[in-house]
């Protein structure tokens, strides 16, 4: 059931790397720009739209992208998978990277980011307020991914005692590293509950954090899938993990089926099945939204499409855009706080959020290059 | 085989906890108003739009000067009410409803309209139930919201969550706070009333114990259109009065339900609608929210018991793992 | 053109030597047809000719009739301060009736009013200072043995136009407040044949009267009026839109209470009861008495009475506040759907569309490798 793995190897400071060294460091100077002279000074938010991409991308996208190490954690642990073991690593990483880096942009992103404690202050805490779980999940849950992800630093330094004392509590951690997600990955959509008639009859229901759920476990085993493939053409891999990612994305359709069929259904239960022909330009982000969700039900329901890399690479591709434009939608496109107000991120707005791409990317490369965390290739 | 089974079932069974409360996800937390709770009536048919309300607003609030749009035209600043809307740094703010020649006032055809906008005070205010750590709170005798600065995280949740965009966030400051009006609970707490009804020339802001308020609204809107009624000044119970012609109104008291009733409410000669403010729900969304949070969460049996069957399964698998290993 | 210029020289040449008799000097007589004719609404290459009206040798006749008054708007008029400026409208006019300023009494007087009205039949100008009783027959008012409804139904009928002076005679003025016992009345609600100008005031500026009078003698038709008989350019606005304490009613500062800080400081006097948002007349602009800035009610501290406009002067109480007709101008209100920043610019859109291009461009190309690999491996086996 182990797998080896060992450190890539190889240059760390490639072309790639020093343009996105250069991206993170423009990141950097804004970053300055806005610590000094405030969120305004960087972004295009507004008092009718107080969240933008930092939240929706870096936040939403970010962590459902993350949701990798806690989907594959779900089959292999809970459900027993074994099979999928050799993926645990490289998704718990791209989890640990994701989610960290989600932190490191909330902290961006509110504005008295020095009292962020007070959110795990007992006397502050408002057990009301979905944001008050989601963030004391986020935090909690950053902690434990660190916690999952240690044994690859044992193993780096050759703590096999330590990392035989973690193996035994692991158990702990991989349980909480699931109960977390599904609270806040499904409390990440009740969060626009609130929002009420701002948010467009099509996408405000009592069922979003189901929905959210749902759509994260699937771009969970999306990114997997996704990175795997897209890692190993970059890395100049061979594509050896094709066929267990074939297997692992039939996992997808029923997910998006019972997603789909929820939608569509709650949609036709309150009557708003018609709005979707008659509101013009939302009409056609959900729609596009629905055929993004589609595509791989249809790619991927035979065995044999299952089996081609590039199949596996576009249908997974379309789940991630189509995940993330759900959650764009919800929390901006579809959201309207009334007349007056526009949102659309300004540039440094969006060089901030690449520039933290940029670091994740990088971290990933340092980890791969350094970490025993890829698994050995087999040279044939 | 069988253990796996068994533990498929397990967890299952932690889902079904979960999805059991789902029945009790509907049913909402309705909250009520307190007996004495203040609030403010704004009669937008007496108001002349003169704005002292906005500057009195101003001054007692210690609040800063603006810099819009006539800065960006005639390069003019620091315009005390050089500002659309209200704003970080503008509590509460006159607009002018026009149509056509805007000859009459009070009609909505070729006519105009006032009306003011600050915050609404909710009887069940859905940025208090959004904040994270209790930095917005609704004052228990008073049900004024107000606004702690020093529990505040910045999240800003509190502005996606309210339905009348009425918390401000200081976007422009490197040490920002969110800054919404608090119905001049410094004044009140010596005994003044807030500054934008002490100030109020014509009455059109009045204040009041909130159920003497709705009477007063209802008693307005049951007068003979064009009669003179006694409109009292500054607060509802000063015994001064300003006789004035009474104009049609709508017969509809905004904040009366709006999201299970607001205390700052609003008459007109003009459909609210017209004037900007949205159509919210009876129910609050802040109630449909914590229904279905506390549904999903009641005593944290849902998330344990998911725990347990998990902690359970992930035992199990990596036990067979680390022996196997 | 050089003819009339001559013309007009000669003209005022021997009246400046008339004028020059009064204490007035040339320079001061074309100062005040300067004011007056712009105080009519007239351009200013209308001066010449109103100058060239006033020395005209050619006098229109006057009759001026008092009922139900206190004769305030003709002592306002007489006791303007420039000394000769009544003297010189009744230079121009030939006043051959007036109560308060014929010199003869009695029979003597009637006849002289008499004698005029048939003499100028259909055209003299008839100006009526005061209300008139209509209540039990005019019994309330007589002059002469004859009621003032006869009286004025007698001259009236034969003028060629009517100017009602003062409030009392354009809508009734304080006589006719509830309960209006005598039935007071203004002119133009007897006298429907004739056109009847409005100048309603408590008193009437006298410069409205001398405006309107000049401006009837110049032009030879009557001004323009309003809805309610008022030449438009004396009330055509209201005090409040050119109210000196305006800016204050803008930025919502207002006196109190008498002898506040903020009356001390100016403040606008609407919360006192301030009528100038619903009175139409040009005392704001043109204040009262020729002393300068201030002189007028609202000046010296006083809230307008609206004792001008009908329904409303000697109708509501003093302390009541008025009704705001008029919205300020809509650049200084915000609209209720005011547009936001925060919408696409030229730098976000670049940027996003640089971020789209870069996915899309690395997906597609990492999908060509794995074709050619997959290619290559199903070729190998």
């Amino acid at each position: 059931m182990t797998h080896e793995r060992k450190p890539l190897g190889g240059k760390l400071l490639t072309k790639p790397f020093w343009v996105l060294l250069s991206l993170a460091m423009i990141a950097g100077l804004l970053l300055i720009k806005r610590f000094l002279f405030g969120i305004g000074a960087v972004t295009n938010l507004s008092d009718g739209y107080p969240w933008g991409i930092w939240i929706v991308y870096d936040v939403l996208v970010g962590t459902a992208l993350g949701c990798g190490g806690y989907s594959i954690a779900l089959l292999v642990y809970i459900f027993n998978k074994g099979e999928y073991h050799p993926l645990v690593r490289t998704a718990l990483m791209t989890s640990v990277f994701g989610y960290t880096l989600a932190g490191v942009s909330i902290f961006i992103d509110i504005g008295r980011y020095w009292q962020m404690y007070n959110v795990f202050l007992p006397w502050h805490i408002n057990v009301n307020s979905i944001m008050f779980e989601v963030a004391a999940c986020i935090g909690a849950y950053v902690f434990v991914l660190w916690l999952e992800f240690s044994p690859t630093f044992m193993e780096k330094l050759n703590a096999d005692k330590a990392k035989n004392k973690m193996n035994k509590v692991l158990f702990i951690f991989i349980a909480l590293g699931v109960v977390l997600p599904t609270m806040h990955q499904s409390s990440l959509g009740s969060l626009m509950i609130i929002a009420g008639e701002k948010l467009s009859p099509i996408w405000q229901t009592s069922w979003l954090p189901l929905l959210f759920l749902l759509t994260a476990i699937t771009m969970g085993y999306a990114i997997v899938i996704f990175e795997s493939l897209f890692t190993a053409v970059a890395l100049k891999r061979p594509l050896e993990e094709t066929p267990i990612l074939g297997k692992l994305s039939r996992i997808m359709i029923p997910l998006l089926v019972l997603f789909m069929l929820l939608r569509f259904g709650d949609l036709a239960w309150r009557g708003q099945l018609g709005n979707i022909f008659t509101n013009g330009l939302l009409g056609g982000f959900f729609v596009i939204e629905n055929i993004l969700f589609l595509i791989p039900i249809v790619m991927l329901a035979s065995a044999k499409n299952r089996m081609k890399a590039s199949t596996l690479f576009w249908s997974s591709g379309a789940m991630l855009l189509g995940g993330a434009l759900y959650r764009f939608d919800t929390f901006l496109v579809a959201f309207n706080p009334g007349p007056g107000y526009h949102y659309f991120p300004s540039a440094s707005e969006i060089l901030i959020t690449v520039g933290i791409v940029s670091v994740e990317i990088m971290a990933y490369l340092i980890f791969v290059k350094k970490l025993p965390v890829l698994p050995v290739v087999k040279t044939s | 085989m069988n253990l796996e089974r068994r533990d498929f079932l397990k967890v299952l069974s932690a889902g079904a906890l979960t999805a059991g409360n789902v029945t009790s996800v509907f049913a909402d937390i309705r909250k009520t108003l307190s007996p004495n709770a203040v609030g403010i009536l704004y009669d937008g048919t007496i108001c002349i739009g003169c704005k002292a309300c906005e500057a009195a607003c101003k001054q007692y609030n210690d609040m800063p000067p603006e810099s819009g749009s006539l800065e960006k035209a005639y390069g003019v600043n620091d315009i005390w009410d050089d500002t659309s809307d209200i704003s970080e740094k503008t509590l509460n703010k006159i607009k002018l409803f026009e149509h056509g020649d805007a000859s009459v006032r009070n009609r909505e055809e070729n006519g105009f309209a006032f009306v003011k906008r600050a915050c609404m005070h909710c009887v069940d205010p859905d940025c208090v139930s959004a904040c994270p750590v209790t930095a917005l709170t609704k004052n228990e005798t008073t049900g004024i919201v107000e606004y702690n600065k020093d529990a505040c995280i910045g999240c800003r949740y509190c502005m996606v969550a309210c339905p009348y965009n009425v918390p401000k966030f200081e976007y422009a400051k490197a040490i920002p706070e969110i800054v919404k009006c608090e119905m001049c609970g410094h004044r009140q707490v010596v005994g003044d009333i807030p500054a934008c009804c002490e100030f109020c020339p014509t009455g059109a802001s009045v204040f009041g114990k909130v159920t003497d308020l709705l009477k007063e609204a209802h008693k307005r809107i049951d007068l003979a259109v064009g009669s003179s009624y006694d409109y009292p000044m500054r607060n509802l119970d000063s015994g001064d009065t300003s006789p004035k012609t009474v104009a049609s109104y709508i017969n509809y008291i905004y904040g009366e339900r709006e999201g299970g009733g607001t205390q700052y409410l609003l008459l007109s000669a003009i459909p609210f609608t017209k004037l900007g403010l949205p159509e919210v729900s009876e129910t609050s969304s802040a109630s449909k929210s914590e229904g279905l949070q506390h549904g999903i969460y009641k005593g944290m049996v849902a998330p344990i018991a998911l725990l347990g069957g998990l902690l359970y399964g992930a035992y199990q698998t990596t036990k067979n793992e680390n022996s196997e290993g | 053109m050089g003819k009339l210029m001559e013309t007009n020289e000669a003209l005022e040449l021997s009246y400046s030597e008339e004028l020059a008799a009064q204490g007035v000097s040339r320079r001061s007589f074309l100062k005040f047809c300067t004011a007056i004719t712009a105080a009519m609404g007239l351009p200013a290459s209308m001066v010449a000719r109103v100058a060239e009206t006033i020395t005209s040798p050619k006098r229109t006749p006057v009759i001026w009739l008092h009922f139900q008054e206190c004769t305030g708007c003709t002592e306002s008029l007489l006791r303007t301060t420039h000394p000769t400026v009544e003297e010189l409208v009744l230079d121009i006019i030939s006043l051959d009736y007036s109560e308060t300023l014929c010199a003869a009494a009695g029979h003597q007087v009637e006849k002289s009013l008499n004698d005029s009205a048939k003499a100028n039949e259909g055209k003299y100008i008839l100006v009526v200072e005061g209300s008139i009783p209509v209540k039990a027959d005019g019994v309330y008012c007589k002059i002469a043995g004859r009621t003032a409804l006869d009286i004025l139904n007698d001259y009236g009928s034969r003028a060629a136009a009517i100017v009602a002076i003062g409030s009392c005679a354009s809508w009734g003025g304080v006589q006719s407040s509830s309960p209006n016992p005598t039935g007071a009345t203004g002119v133009h609600k007897i006298i429907k044949d004739k056109p009847v100008i409005n100048l309603p005031g408590c008193p009437a500026s006298p410069y409205n009267l001398l405006s309107t009078v000049l401006y009837y003698l110049t032009l030879g038709k009557l001004p323009q009026l309003d809805s309610k008989g008022r030449p438009k350019f004396a009330y055509g606005r209201l005090i409040h839109e050119h109210c000196e304490r305006r800016p204050h009613f803008d930025a919502g500062r207002f006196a109190l209470e008498f002898g506040d800080e903020g009356h001390r400081e100016g403040y606008c006097l609407y919360k006192l009861g301030c009528k100038g948002p619903e009175t139409y007349n040009n005392c704001s602009s043109i204040l009262f008495g020729d002393v300068g800035s201030g002189a007028w009610p609202v000046g010296t501290g006083h809230p307008c009475v609206g004792c001008s406009e009908e329904g409303v002067g000697f109708t509501k109480f003093i302390h009541e506040q008025a009704d705001v007709y008029t919205d300020t101008p809509p650049a200084s209100h915000s609209g209720i759907n005011s547009e936001k920043a925060g919408g696409i610019t030229v730098g976000g859109a670049a940027a996003a569309g640089a971020v789209g291009g870069i996915i899309v461009g690395a997906s597609v190309m990492a999908a060509k490798k794995m074709k050619t690999e997959a290619s290559a491996t199903e070729s190998d086996a």
